[in-house]
């Protein structure tokens, strides 16, 4: 039963992620390079338009989600398994999403990376 | 809406070594602080904002704030599968703090996935960082090629040769109208 809950736990991190990070790259894509827009009309502007942007609440809310999921999954299961495996489903994941859901041409170089990172990241918190 | 462009100039880069750099401080200074500041349970909350008060904490939280600034910065001009690969390397920077300035045993397969993280940057850090807007902008252009070549590299030795040439040609041109036989 531990195992289930901490599983459930990853996997909340896992999806709450993704979806925070869609959701930021999402609102920033509608607000504009932010460096650009910051020249051209200064920093109040740019403050503007990304707090008027809906979709930015929603993604840094997702992402708060992600974080007391982790916190729960903590005290549930071992950091060692639940840090390596949260973080490298999180890069799989995000591929997937984003080549879905954002329309981003991921491509085999970016297929291996993503593969290469998670591998890496196991390894490194396992 | 503004253009984005698809090149990597300096700022570019120093907005990706900003997410890495602020993610791996703001973190290590935040867990150093929560160490100084004891273990916070849910029934006496009030130790929480007694451990913000804390300068390790209190400088942590506002390295989060840089990275989160530079995290959002990079995504307005950058696709996500580019920027979470491109800025893991801070998970190798905290490694070889962990080893060089906190003397921590690195073990072999520590150092594997050093190896493998730093792989898989080398990888994505070679493509496009934009790749959708891109396609609806310029459809001519293949999916694989690389705007960065096309935008800041110096012309390559056979385009110079070919400006040179048709500069020769209209000298040739110029010699003609003016009649200098020189």
């Amino acid at each position: 039963m531990k195992h289930l809950y901490t599983w459930g736990g990853i996997l909340a991190v896992v999806g709450f992620s993704v979806l925070g990070d869609i959701l930021m790259s999402r609102a920033m894509k509608q607000v504009g390079d932010l460096h650009a827009l910051g020249r051209r009309f200064g920093l109040g502007t740019v403050l503007c338009r990304i707090f008027s942007n809906s979709i930015f609440f929603v993604a840094v809310g997702a992402m708060a989600l992600a974080f007391f999921s982790l916190l729960f999954s903590l005290s549930w299961g071992d950091v060692s398994l639940v840090a390596p495996a949260a973080a490298s489903l999180t890069f799989i994941g995000n591929a997937f999403a984003a080549k879905i859901f954002l329309h981003e041409h991921v491509d085999r170089r970016r297929w291996i990376a993503a593969l290469l990172v998670a591998g890496g990241v196991a390894l490194l918190a396992g | 809406m503004l253009r984005i462009e698809n090149c990597l100039t300096f700022r570019k880069y120093l907005v990706l070594a900003g997410v890495t750099v602020f993610a791996a401080a703001g973190d290590s200074m935040l867990a150093h602080g929560m160490k100084q500041t004891g273990n916070i349970s849910l029934h006496h909350l009030r130790s929480l904002f007694v451990a913000v008060l804390n300068p390790w904490v209190a400088v942590g939280i506002l390295l989060l704030l840089a990275f989160f600034a530079s995290y959002m910065s990079a995504l307005s001009w950058a696709d996500l599968t580019y920027v979470l690969p491109a800025t893991s390397l801070g998970y190798v920077l905290l490694a070889l703090v962990a080893r060089f300035a906190l003397h921590e045993q690195v073990s072999p397969l520590r150092w594997m996935g050093i190896a493998l993280i730093s792989g898989g940057v080398g990888f994505v850090a070679g493509g496009p960082a934009l790749t959708h807007q891109q396609e609806e902008s310029k459809p001519q252009v293949p999916s694989d090629h690389n705007p960065r070549e096309n935008s800041i590299s110096p012309p390559s030795r056979e385009s110079r040769q070919k400006d040179g040439a048709s500069l020769d040609v209209s000298r040739d041109h110029v010699r003609a109208a003016t009649g200098d036989e020189r």
